[in-house]
C-alpha cells in the first residue's frame, strides 16, 4: 500500500472515531470501547477491500458484511454513512425513538446492514448461511463478518466454525476484536476463551493473526483470505479497546458506558489533534 | 386407505414442489426422521446436514434467506422451538426472513422415546413471536397444500408436524389458506375447535356425541396463528359452548388463542381439553392418549360434562 493510501485510510478511521464519540455523546448511551477497538478493521474493509454500491445497497453480487459483535453498531453506522449508504447527519439520531438507526443494527431500517444482530454468537452464524448461498450460486462475493472476543464465550461461535469449515467456504472471513475485555473484566478473569487462534485452527479454519490497528497488515490478511481455498478464514485481530482516546483505552469500564460533556470534547480534541497529524503528513507526501 | 404420517406428507411435498431453486433444505441430523432425506434423494445439491447444532441450523437458514433462498431447515418440534427459540426470535422473526420452520416429532405421539422428546409447548412458544405464522396440520393432503402455501408466503412460517401414521380427513380437492379455519363436520350444540391429529380424534369424537342426541360441529385450525377470528365468532354465536382440543400442554396453545379472540369479541364459555401442564412421558401412541385423556372417548366425556 503507497505511503499516501495508508495515510488517507487512517485519516477515514480517525473521522469515523471522531463519528463514534458523538454518537454514543448524542444518545447518551452505546458502546464506545469496542466500536473504537474496530474501527481500522471497519475502514480497511469498506474503503479498501469490500465490493459495495452505496447507490444499490441490496445489489446481489456485492459483498456482504455481518457485525456479530452488534452492539459495536456506532462503528458500523459511522462507517456506513461515510462510505455514503445514508448521510453522516442523521448519526447523531443513534437510539432515539424516531430514528432507523437502533442501537443495534437492523437490516430492515438500515440501507448497506446485511442481517440484523445483537444477539451474540448469530451473526457469524448467519454469515455461515450467506457464504453457503453464494457457494450454492457460484458466485464470487465474499462474506465479511466482525466477532467480540467475550462473543467466543457463545457456544454457537463454535457450532458455526464447525459448519463453515465442513461446507469448506473460503467465500467467508471473519475478525476477532481480540481486545482481551468484556464488560465484566479481562476476558481471561471472566470466561478464559484463550488460546483464540489454535481453538479456530483446530476447527479447520486458517488463522491469520494480526495487529488489528495496521491497516497495511489488515487489508495483507484479507489478501491471503482470498487466496486460501476451501478454508475460511479468521483473521485474530489484536485490539485496543477504546483506542484512539486516552483516557478509553484498555479501560473495561468504557464498555458501555456514555461520556459527558467534558469527556466528550476531550476525546474529540484528542482525535482532532491526531486528524491534523495525518493531514500534515498527507502534504507533506504530496510535496515530496 | 392407509395412514400416512404428516412428517411422510412434508417430505413428499419437498420433493414434489423441490424444482424451484431457490428452495434449500437443511436438517440436524435427523433427515431419516423428518423425512427430508426424500427432498435429499431428488434434490442431493440444495440439502445439507448442519449435524447436531440446531441454533446454527436456524441462523445459517437465516442467512441463506438474505440471499433470496427460501429455506426449510427440520429437526424434531421440541429442539426446533424450544432449544434454537432465541435464534428464531432474534435471526428470523425480528428481520422477517423466509425460513420455514418444519418441526416434527410434535406432541405424545412421539410416543416410546418419552418426555424429553415430546414437545407440548411449540405452538405456544412460537406463538408468541411477532412476525411469526403458526401452521398445525392434520393429515396427508393438508400438509402438502401447507408446504405449497408457505412456499408462496414470504416471511418465517413454523409448521408443526407429527411422527404418527394418520387417517385422512381431507379430499384432494382441498382448498388450504393459511390464517383460514375449515368446517370440517357441521352441527348445532357444541363447536370442537381441534387442530393436528385431534381433528381427527374430534370427529369422532362427534359420533359418540351423536349417538347420545349432541350435535357437534367441528373446526380444524390448522392455521393457530394468524387464527381465523371470524370462523370462531360465528360458530361461537351458532353453537354456544365451544371446546377447544390439541394435542399440546394448555397454557398458550389453541385453547389459549381461541380464548383470546373470544372474550374479546363474543365472550362465552370455552372448554381447553389439552395436556395439563404435564410432561409427557413413554409408551405407545394410544396407550399416551389414553393416559392424558385425549380419545375421542375422552373428549365426547367431557364434552357432555361441559354441557351439563
Amino acid at each position: 500500500m503507497d505511503k499516501l493510501r495508508l495515510l488517507e485510510l487512517q485519516k477515514q478511521a480517525t473521522i469515523i472515531r471522531k463519528y463514534i464519540i458523538d454518537e454514543v455523546f448524542s444518545a447518551n448511551s452505546g458502546h464506545p470501547g469496542g466500536s473504537l477497538s474496530c474501527t481500522d478493521i471497519f475502514t480497511t474493509l469498506y474503503f479498501e477491500e469490500m465490493r459495495v454500491d452505496p447507490k444499490n445497497p441490496k445489489w446481489a453480487d456485492r459483498d456482504r458484511f455481518v457485525l456479530s459483535k452488534g452492539h459495536c453498531a456506532p462503528a458500523l453506522y459511522a462507517t456506513l454513512a461515510c462510505k455514503g449508504f445514508f448521510p453522516e447527519a442523521d448519526l447523531n439520531t443513534f437510539r432515539r425513538i424516531d430514528s432507523y438507526l437502533e442501537g443495534h443494527p437492523s437490516m430492515n431500517y438500515v440501507p448497506g446492514c446485511d442481517m440484523s444482530t445483537g444477539s451474540l454468537g448469530q451473526g457469524i452464524s448467519t454469515a455461515v448461511g450467506m457464504a453457503l448461498a453464494g457457494k450454492i450460486d457460484k458466485k464470487d462475493y465474499r462474506v465479511y463478518s466482525i466477532l467480540g472476543d467475550g462473543e467466543l464465550e457463545e457456544g454457537l461461535v463454535w457450532e458455526a466454525a464447525m459448519s463453515a469449515a465442513h461446507y469448506k467456504l473460503d467465500n467467508l472471513c471473519a475478525f476477532v476484536d481480540y481486545n482481551g475485555l468484556q464488560i465484566d473484566g479481562k476476558i481471561t478473569d471472566v470466561m478464559n476463551p484463550e488460546s483464540i487462534s489454535d481453538k479456530f485452527r483446530a476447527f479447520g479454519w486458517n488463522v491469520i493473526d494480526t495487529d488489528g490497528h495496521d491497516i497495511e497488515g489488515l487489508k495483507a490478511a484479507m489478501e491471503l483470505a482470498k487466496r486460501m481455498k476451501g478454508k475460511p478464514t479468521m483473521v485474530v485481530c489484536h485490539c485496543h479497546k477504546g483506542h484512539g482516546v486516552s483516557f478509553m483505552e484498555d479501560n473495561y469500564g468504557w464498555h458501555g458506558k456514555a461520556p459527558n460533556q467534558e469527556q466528550r470534547d476531550q476525546a474529540i480534541a484528542e482525535l482532532d489533534a491526531k486528524l491534523a497529524e495525518i493531514e500534515a503528513e498527507i502534504a507533506k507526501v504530496k510535496e515530496a | 386407505m392407509g395412514k400416512v404420517a404428516t412428517r411422510e406428507a412434508y417430505g413428499n411435498a419437498l420433493a414434489q414442489y423441490g424444482s424451484d431453486e431457490r428452495i434449500v433444505v437443511l436438517d440436524a441430523d435427523l433427515s431419516k426422521s423428518t423425512k427430508t432425506d426424500t427432498f435429499k434423494k431428488v434434490y442431493p445439491e440444495r440439502h445439507f446436514n448442519m449435524g447436531i447444532a440446531e441454533a446454527d441450523m436456524m441462523c445459517v437458514a437465516a442467512g441463506l434467506a438474505t440471499c433470496g433462498k427460501i429455506v426449510f431447515a427440520s429437526t424434531f418440534a421440541i429442539f426446533a422451538s424450544e432449544r434454537a427459540c432465541e435464534q428464531i426470535r432474534n435471526s428470523i422473526c425480528y428481520p422477517k426472513l423466509n425460513v420455514k420452520i418444519c418441526a416434527t416429532h410434535a406432541g405424545l405421539t412421539v410416543g416410546e422415546d418419552g418426555a424429553s422428546h415430546q414437545c407440548l409447548e411449540d405452538l405456544a412458544v412460537m406463538r408468541a413471536l411477532p412476525n411469526m405464522t403458526v401452521i398445525s396440520t392434520c393429515d396427508e393432503i393438508e400438509t402438502n397444500r401447507a408446504i405449497k402455501a408457505a412456499i408462496d408466503y414470504n416471511g418465517p412460517v413454523y409448521i408443526r408436524l407429527g411422527r404418527l401414521g394418520v387417517e385422512a380427513v381431507h379430499g384432494e380437492d382441498f382448498k388450504f389458506e393459511i390464517g383460514k379455519g375449515v368446517q370440517v363436520r357441521d352441527g348445532s350444540d357444541v363447536t370442537l375447535v381441534a387442530t393436528g391429529l385431534m381433528v381427527q380424534e374430534s370427529l369422532k369424537a362427534a359420533d359418540i356425541l351423536a349417538e347420545k342426541g349432541i350435535s357437534a360441529r367441528v373446526v380444524d385450525i390448522h392455521t393457530i396463528k394468524p387464527i381465523d377470528k371470524d370462523l370462531l365468532v360465528k360458530c361461537a354465536k351458532e353453537t354456544g359452548l365451544i371446546v377447544t382440543v390439541e394435542e399440546h400442554n394448555i397454557a398458550g396453545g389453541l385453547g389459549g388463542a381461541v380464548c383470546e379472540v373470544l372474550s374479546e369479541n363474543y365472550p362465552c364459555k370455552v372448554k381447553m381439553i389439552g395436556v395439563q401442564e404435564k410432561f409427557g412421558k413413554s409408551g405407545t401412541p394410544a396407550a399416551l392418549l389414553e393416559k392424558y385423556g385425549l380419545t375421542a372417548q375422552q373428549i365426547a366425556d367431557k364434552v357432555i360434562a361441559a354441557k351439563a
